[in-house]
C-alpha cells in the first residue's frame, strides 16, 4: 500500500506543467499548445505521434441556451444544415468529400457549444481546414433542403426522445429545475416550435454565432503546432470577427426557494425509479475549487459499487437494484447535482427515496472514508495516464471545457485541485448543495403505480 | 529464477498506421499464443481476452447462466467478497471489464506498470477462482431481471428479439442471452459453476496484449493469469440455418415512431467474395450519410434520422441486417423505399464511382481503427477469433482494392434477395 501511494504522488505531481516539463519524455501530462489569431479565433494542439491520424474539431461557443426564446431547437437544427453546402460545395458534399478521404466526420450540439469534426490521415489536416473555415461563413441553403431537414430532426427527437419514456421524464424535470435559464429547454427543441423553424431563424443563428471570434479550434494527433498554426493563419485567419458578436449572458435563475416534486407516468416504463436534482455550482475560471469538491463527493457517494449509496442501499439495506451520483462541472452557467436510485421489486418508490435521504443525512454526519478517497484520488491520478491512449477523447475534453467558459489553465490545474480537496470540503459541500429548497425529486412511474 | 524460454513467431507484421510497431505472436512457456504490440510510451497495458462459444453454450434450461455468471465474476474471488474485490481493483486503478455475448465472452483489461503484477492477479482470482456466493447471485440477478423487464418495453429491443426469435427458434441465438424472468429466476450456484467451468476454458481462448509490456514479461504473466483454467470446455453449438420467410410482421406496441429491423440471408467471412459483399454494403447502406438508402430515405425524403444495414457474419449463421425507425405514420413509405432499392441494386449494381468511393472510405478509414492500446489489442484479438493471418492488417487494403465491378455485382445479384427480406416493425404503423 505505501509504495503505491508513493509512486501515485509522484504521478500526481507530474500533471503540473512546470513538472512535466523538467521530466522530458516519461512527462505524465498530454502535449498541449494554445495561441489566439488576430481575429479571435481560439486554436489548440493536442499532441500524439504514435499514429499518423489528426482530428480536426471546431467549437462554436454557442448552443441550445444561447438561442433566442420561440425557435428551441435552432442551434442543432443548423448543425445539420451546414452539411448542405456553401458556395463552391454541393449538397452532403462536405461529407462525401471527408469519405472519399477515408476519413469521417460529425457534429453535435449541447447547451453551450456546437462542434464539429473530422477525423482523417494527418496528410488530410490542409484539406478539412479548407473546407470547415468555408462552411464557417460561406453557408449556402435552398428552401426546400431546409424542409427535409426539418423532417429528419423531428425524427431524430422521435427517435431520442418520444419513443423513450425515461428521456421524456429528463426533459420535463429539466424543465422543472430551471424556470428562466435556457437550461430548462431541450438541446433538440421542444416539438411545436421545432415543427415551425425557418430559414430565416437558422440564418439568423449562424449569422450571430458563426464567427472566428466565437471559436475554438482544436487540433489532436501526429501535428506539429507550428504546422497547424500556419494552417489555421492561411484557412481562418483571412475571416474577419464579429464585431457584433454579443456578450455570453443569458437570463438567470430566480433564487430557488422551495422544494419542487415531479412524478411522471408512462405504460412504457419497466423499471420505476426516483432521481432528484440539485443547483449546484459549475466550474469557475481560476476558481474550481468548489466544483472540485463536487466531482469527488459525487464519485464518494455514488461513483462506483464501494461508493456510500451503493454499500448502504444495495449491499446493506438490499433495497435498491442501483445507485448512481453525477456532477457535471463544465458548463457555463449553474449546474446541478444528480443522484438516482433504482429500487429492487417490492421496494415503493417513497421508501427508496426515504432511504436515499437518511444515508445522505448519515453521511454528512459520519464523513468521508480516507480509504475510499485514497482510492478515488489514486484512479483519478491513473485516468490522466490511460487519458493519453485517447487522444480524441481528450480533444473532447479541452473543447467542452473552453467553450464553458474555462481556460487552458484551469483545465491543467484541474487533477492537482481534485488531488488536494480534503475529506472536510467534501463534507462541506454536501451539506451545502444538498439543500432541499434548491432541488427537483422526480418519480418515474408505470401508470400502474399511478392509480395506486 | 529460471529465464524463461520464449517462442517468438519468425513474422513480424507492420501496422499500415502504427508507424514504428509490429504485431509479433509470442507463445508463452505453459503453450498460451498471444499476439502483442510493445508501445512503451504510456505505462500501462491494455490485455483483451476472448473465449469462443459464450452465451450460446447455456445448458438446456439454464437459458441465461452464462451471462449471469460473467456478471459475478467480478462479485467476489478468492479471500476476497464482492466489495473486497472492487476495494482492490480501485485502490491498483486497474480496469476489468467482462462481456458475455452469443458467439463469445471477452475480457477487457487495462493496468498500469507500476503495479502490473498485483492486479494480474487480481484478474487472475476473477477468473480462475470466482466464489459466486449466494449473496452476489442474488443481487445480481435481481439486476439482470431489471435489465430484461426494461428491454420488454423498449421499441428497439422489441424488434430485435422477435427478429431473432423468427429467424432462430429455439437455437440459442433465438433468445435473449440474458434469459427470461423464469429462467433466472431458476438459476443456482451450481448452474453459475457448471456455466463458468464450460465457457472459460483454454481450448477456446485467444490473447492479445498492447502497451509497456516486454514478449519476455508477457508470456510467465499469461501463465500465472490464466495457467490455472481448465483445458477443455462445453461443446459448441451446431451452426444453424436462419428461418427467412420474408414478408413483414408488425408488433404493436404503443409508441410515436416505430422501429423496423430487417434481415435477409449473409455471408461468411471466410467467402472468397466477403470483401465484394462489404464493398456492396458500403455502397447501399452502410457508408454512413452517402449510402444509397441514407440518401433516398433521409437526404431526399427525410423520413427518418438514420438508416442502415450491415453484415453479420456470425459463429453460427450469416444474415444481412439492417434497420430504420420513423413516425407511424411514415414507416411505410421507408420501408418501400428500402424495398425499392434492395431490387434495384440486386438488378443494376452499383457504378465504378460509386465502387471506388467506397474503396476510398474502406482502405482509408481501416488504419484509423488502430487508434490506442486498447482499440488495438481489441482488433488483434477479433483477427484470431476470425482465424485471420497475423499479416492480416498489411494486406487487407490490397485485397479490398483488387475487387472489380463485376465481382461486386455479381454478388449483389447473387446475394441480394428482396423476396427473402424480411421486416419486423414495432409500433403502431399505418400503411404496412
Amino acid at each position: 500500500m505505501v509504495r503505491i501511494l508513493a509512486t501515485a504522488l509522484a504521478l500526481g505531481l507530474a500533471a503540473a506543467p512546470a513538472l512535466a516539463r523538467e521530466q522530458g519524455a516519461e512527462q505524465a501530462t498530454e502535449q498541449v499548445t494554445g495561441f489566439t489569431l488576430d481575429n479571435g479565433l481560439q486554436v489548440v494542439v493536442i499532441e500524439d505521434h504514435r499514429a499518423p491520424v489528426v482530428t480536426n474539431m471546431l467549437w462554436y461557443r454557442a448552443g441550445s441556451a444561447d438561442e433566442r426564446p420561440g425557435v428551441s431547437g435552432v442551434a442543432h437544427f443548423l448543425e445539420h444544415l451546414l452539411f448542405k453546402g456553401t458556395d463552391t460545395l454541393e449538397p452532403g458534399e462536405f461529407s462525401a468529400t471527408v469519405a472519399a478521404n477515408g476519413g469521417r466526420d460529425n457534429a453535435f450540439t449541447s447547451y453551450d457549444y456546437t462542434g464539429y469534426y473530422q477525423r482523417v490521415a494527418a496528410d488530410r489536416l490542409d484539406l478539412m481546414m479548407q473546407m470547415e473555415s468555408d462552411r464557417m461563413v460561406n453557408l449556402r441553403l435552398d428552401a426546400e433542403d431546409i424542409l427535409t431537414e426539418r423532417d429528419v430532426v423531428i425524427e431524430e427527437r422521435n427517435q431520442r426522445v418520444e419513443n423513450s419514456p425515461g428521456a421524456l421524464f429528463r426533459e420535463q424535470m429539466d424543465a422543472v429545475q430551471y424556470f428562466n435559464h435556457r437550461y430548462g429547454v431541450p438541446v433538440i427543441g421542444w416539438r411545436h416550435e421545432m415543427e415551425a423553424l425557418t430559414l430565416d431563424d437558422a440564418l439568423a443563428y449562424y449569422k450571430t454565432y458563426y464567427a472566428p471570434n466565437n471559436a475554438t479550434l482544436v487540433v489532436a494527433g501526429d501535428v506539429e503546432p507550428e504546422a497547424v498554426k500556419a494552417l489555421a493563419e492561411k484557412y481562418y485567419g483571412v475571416i474577419p470577427a464579429n464585431p457584433d458578436l454579443p456578450e455570453r449572458v443569458r437570463p438567470s435563475e430566480p433564487p430557488q426557494t422551495t422544494e419542487r416534486r415531479m412524478t411522471y407516468s408512462d405504460p412504457r416504463v419497466a423499471q420505476p425509479y426516483v432521481t432528484r436534482s440539485y443547483l449546484a455550482p459549475e466550474r469557475n475560471p481560476g476558481d474550481q475549487r468548489p466544483a472540485a469538491a463536487l466531482t469527488l463527493l459525487a464519485e464518494v457517494l455514488g461513483g462506483s459499487q464501494t461508493s456510500v449509496l451503493n454499500q448502504e442501499l444495495q449491499f446493506r439495506r438490499k433495497q435498491v437494484v442501483y445507485a448512481g451520483a453525477w456532477y457535471s462541472g463544465v458548463s457555463l452557467d449553474t449546474t446541478t447535482f444528480n443522484l438516482t436510485v433504482v429500487p429492487v421489486p417490492g421496494v415503493a418508490l417513497e421508501e427508496a427515496e426515504a432511504a436515499l435521504d437518511e444515508t445522505l443525512a448519515a453521511f454528512i454526519e459520519t464523513g468521508v472514508d480516507s480509504d475510499q478517497l485514497d482510492r478515488i484520488k489514486m484512479q483519478l491520478r491513473a485516468s490522466q495516464i490511460y487519458a493519453r491512449d485517447d487522444v480524441e477523447r481528450l480533444a473532447n475534453r479541452y473543447g467542452r471545457a473552453l467553450s464553458s467558459g474555462l481556460t487552458v489553465a484551469d483545465i491543467q490545474e484541474w487533477p492537482e485541485i481534485l488531488q488536494s480537496v480534503s475529506e472536510e470540503e467534501i463534507v462541506e459541500a454536501a451539506r451545502t448543495v444538498f439543500d432541499k429548497r434548491r432541488s427537483v425529486t422526480g418519480w418515474l412511474m408505470t401508470e400502474e403505480e399511478v392509480t395506486q | 529464477m529460471i529465464r524463461f524460454a520464449l517462442v517468438i513467431a519468425g513474422f513480424l507484421a507492420a501496422l499500415p498506421a502504427w508507424a514504428q510497431t509490429d504485431i509479433r505472436e509470442v507463445t508463452s512457456p505453459g503453450g498460451i499464443t498471444a499476439w502483442l504490440v510493445e508501445e512503451p510510451s504510456i505505462p500501462f497495458v491494455a490485455l483483451e481476452l476472448r473465449f469462443r462459444g459464450g452465451t450460446s453454450l447455456d445448458a438446456p434450461g439454464k437459458r441465461g447462466a452464462t451471462s449471469l455468471m460473467v456478471g459475478l465474476l467480478e462479485e467476489g474471488a478468492g479471500d476476497l467478497d464482492a466489495q473486497g474485490f472492487a476495494r482492490a481493483t480501485e485502490a491498483l486503478a486497474a480496469q476489468f471489464g467482462f462481456d458475455g455475448s452469443d458467439d463469445g465472452v471477452s475480457v477487457s483489461a487495462r493496468f498500469l506498470t507500476e503495479n502490473r503484477d498485483e492486479a494480474v492477479e487480481l484478474l487472475r482470482l476473477s477468473l480462475v477462482e470466482p466464489r459466486f456466493s449466494q449473496v452476489a447471485l442474488d443481487r445480481v440477478r435481481a439486476q439482470v431481471l431489471s435489465g430484461i423487464r426494461s428491454r420488454a418495453t423498449d421499441p428497439d429491443k422489441i424488434a430485435g428479439a422477435r427478429m431473432d426469435a423468427l429467424l432462430f427458434g429455439d437455437h440459442p441465438y433465438g433468445s435473449d442471452p440474458a434469459g427470461t424472468i423464469e429462467s433466472v429466476s431458476a438459476l443456482t450456484r451450481e448452474d453459475m459453476i457448471a456455466a463458468h467451468r464450460g465457457a472459460l476454458a483454454r481450448d477456446r481462448l485467444y490473447v492479445s496484449a498492447v502497451g509497456d509490456i516486454t514478449a519476455e514479461d508477457l508470456g510467465p504473466l499469461l501463465d500465472r493469469l490464466l495457467g490455472d483454467l481448465p483445458e477443455t470446455g462445453a461443446p459448441m453449438p451446431a451452426p444453424v440455418a436462419p428461418g427467412f420467410t420474408g414478408g413483414v410482421e408488425v408488433v404493436q406496441f404503443d409508441t410515436p415512431q416505430s422501429v423496423a429491423v430487417f434481415a435477409q440471408p449473409g455471408m461468411d467471412q471466410d467467402d472468397p467474395d466477403f470483401f465484394a459483399a462489404y464493398l456492396l454494403n458500403t455502397v447501399l447502406g452502410g457508408g454512413g450519410f452517402k449510402s444509397r438508402l441514407m440518401s433516398e430515405v433521409r437526404e431526399k425524403r427525410g423520413l427518418t434520422y438514420g438508416v442502415y444495414s450491415y453484415l453479420v457474419p456470425k459463429d453460427l449463421a450469416n444474415l444481412y441486417m439492417g434497420s430504420v425507425s420513423s413516425a407511424n405514420d411514415r414507416i411505410g413509405e421507408a420501408i418501400g423505399v428500402i424495398r425499392a432499392e434492395w431490387a434495384r441494386m440486386a438488378e443494376a449494381g452499383v457504378t465504378e464511382k460509386e465502387l471506388g468511393d467506397a474503396k476510398a472510405l474502406l482502405t482509408g478509414a481501416y488504419p484509423l481503427r488502430f487508434d490506442g492500446n486498447g482499440a488495438i489489442a481489441r482488433i488483434l484479438v477479433g483477427m484470431q477469433v476470425d482465424g485471420m493471418p497475423i499479416d492480416y492488417a498489411v494486406t487487407r487494403n490490397d485485397r479490398m482494392n483488387a475487387v472489380t465491378l463485376e465481382d461486386v455485382n455479381r454478388v449483389a445479384r447473387e446475394l441480394l434477395d428482396p423476396e427473402a427480406m424480411m421486416f419486423v416493425v414495432v409500433g403502431k404503423p399505418e400503411g404496412v
